[in-house]
């Protein structure tokens, strides 16, 4: 994949400044601070309903902030939402890649929409297929594709336009340990390469320790903590665990948290991924 | 200009691949207007229980029969867009910096290719039952026209009520509760000037009397436009305007 590091106007490759989201009296997002710099791995951590997919709602221009702001890519989410979009690249919890369509027709759809032009579109499509370990399977339909097949074809469909930054909602949720760890090479790779900033949420310990360079956990939509992994670790003492770590800051209600559309939407993905 | 008619040809070859690889719901939906023509009309016209002027009743129906057809594929096109949004399709193409108006225009303009199949079947059972049916190609060109424009009408309609109500169970209740009372408010099984003032005036303000209006003079031999094609079409394009204008407003709150 020729993907070129893009210029660098800011200092961050996302910042935040008391960002907030409210429906009607809940607060789902409450002064939200985020400073990621250019190239890191970021991971948003929480319990179901604590706030991660509103802050990559809020990021991605899908949902307007109630109140705050934030710059991603040097841009304002508010202000220039089109020259946002046109620098990120977006993986859904939800599985998003049409599987009455083939790969390739799906990369194709992409490529028109991020107005790559008719010349490059081929080159790139391969190129993204080939990086993705999916040349072969670019003919067949997407509802034929294994769960982790279909994750790898997302992260191609959001890498197409060469984004800056990539938002990741939950890209490995039930994904099986091999497929899973397929995505994450993958990442890693990407930002080896190409020096891409991600900004990730997970509940998977063993993902954030692999993936992230620094980590915030939000508990009732305000950040808890943030931290280089080991950091957070080290502060709880010797022997603590990320899961410790998560335990501790989320709030102590894992088991209680989440809506029922959240869980729904988490089952129905599952459901689809096999 | 350029980039609206690339993003939304990119969403109609998108629909258009679908459609061809998968036309069970296409077919299926032909199914009501041929039992429509084939039975209720055939009855209607030999009982000659209601007045419909120089036609015979089989010919007055068809067009009406057409719209009907584009009115029920088109209505429920909200029910694919809920579904979407179920799967993480809408938040994608909201997340590319495709403008909103292409893909709302892109997934009307879809819809009314749908509408055309309907329109193919139609004019096939039609000369069947030998209605008097306007061969000459630019009327032939006007009614598949008239037939997409009233595709991006409803399905627009439609989708802005995906939009409002959000889940599949709320759109079938609303989309049944829109879709008989439609019908039956326009000209489609009998004239104007055979309904009651109220409902006459209901069906003045309905889009589907016009799309209707349009048609029966298009598509059938002496087939007398009520309203004019200038007005037909002025009225269709305008309540096509409107419902686009508020669609792109709305269609990005599914996302949210």
């Amino acid at each position: 994949m020729n993907t070129s590091t893009p210029d660098l106007p800011t200092e961050f490759a996302i910042k935040t400044q008391a960002l907030t989201r409210q429906f009607g009296s809940l607060t789902a997002v409450d002064c939200i601070e985020l400073r990621i710099p250019h190239g890191d791995i970021f991971g948003l951590l929480g319990a179901n309903g604590a706030g991660k997919s509103t802050v990559i709602k809020m990021l991605t221009t899908l949902l307007s902030p109630t109140s705050g702001s934030a710059e991603v890519g040097g841009y304002d989410i508010i202000k220039s939402p089109g020259d946002v979009r046109r620098n990120i690249g977006y993986v859904s919890q939800l599985l998003s890649a049409d599987g009455a369509l083939t790969g390739y027709e799906n990369l194709q759809l992409s490529a028109r929409l991020y107005g790559i032009d008719r010349a490059a579109r081929s080159t790139r499509i391969r190129d993204a297929l080939d990086f993705m370990g999916l040349s072969d399977s670019a003919g067949k339909l997407v509802k034929t594709y294994s769960g982790g097949m279909i994750r790898r074809l997302e992260l191609a469909q959001a890498m197409l336009h060469h984004p800056a930054i990539l938002f990741l909602d939950e890209p490995t949720i039930g994904l099986d340990p091999v497929a899973r760890h397929t995505v994450w090479d993958r990442l890693l790779e990407l930002r080896r390469d190409f020096g891409i900033t991600v900004l990730i949420t997970t509940h998977d310990m063993e993902e954030a320790e692999t993936l992230c360079d620094e980590l915030a956990i939000l508990h009732a939509g305000r950040i808890s903590v943030v931290g280089k992994p080991a950091a957070l670790r080290a502060g709880l003492g010797d022997g603590a665990t990320l899961d410790d770590v998560f335990a501790h800051y989320a709030g102590g209600s894992i088991h209680e948290s989440g809506s029922f559309s959240d869980i729904a939407q988490t089952r129905r993905t599952a459901h689809r991924l096999g | 200009m350029k980039r609206f008619i690339l993003e939304s040809t990119a969403i109609v070859a998108v629909e258009l691949i679908k459609l061809v690889r998968d036309p069970t719901e296409v077919i299926s939906r032909a199914v009501q207007p041929v039992l429509w023509l084939v039975v209720f009309g055939q009855v209607l016209a030999q009982a000659r229980g209601i007045h419909t002027g120089q036609l015979n009743y089989l010919d007055f129906i068809t067009p009406g029969i057409l719209a009907q057809s584009v009115l029920f594929s088109a209505i429920f096109y909200g029910i694919a867009i809920i579904w979407e949004r179920d799967l993480g399709v809408v938040h994608k193409l909201l997340v590319s910096p495709a403008l909103r108006s292409s893909l709302v225009f892109g997934k009307a303009f879809a819809a009314g290719f749908r509408g055309v199949l309907q329109a193919i079947v139609i004019y096939i059972v039609a000369l069947a039952l030998h209605v008097s049916i306007r061969l000459d190609p630019l009327a032939i060109v006007a009614v598949l026209a008239s037939v997409m424009l009233g595709s991006a009408i409803f399905s627009t309609f439609s989708l802005i009520i995906a939009c409002i109500v959000k889940t599949r169970e709320r759109f079938m209740g609303i989309g049944q509760l829109l879709t008989m009372p439609m019908f039956f408010a326009s000209n489609a099984i009998y004239p104007l000037d055979l309904m009651p003032g109220w409902l006459r005036v209901i069906a003045q303000i309905n889009p589907l009397t016009y799309l209707i209006d349009a048609l029966r003079g298009l598509m059938i031999k002496g087939g007398e436009v009520v309203h004019g094609y200038l007005v037909d079409f002025s009225v269709m394009l305008a309540v096509f305007s409107l419902l686009l204008f508020v669609a792109v407003r709305l269609y990005p709150k599914l996302a949210e």
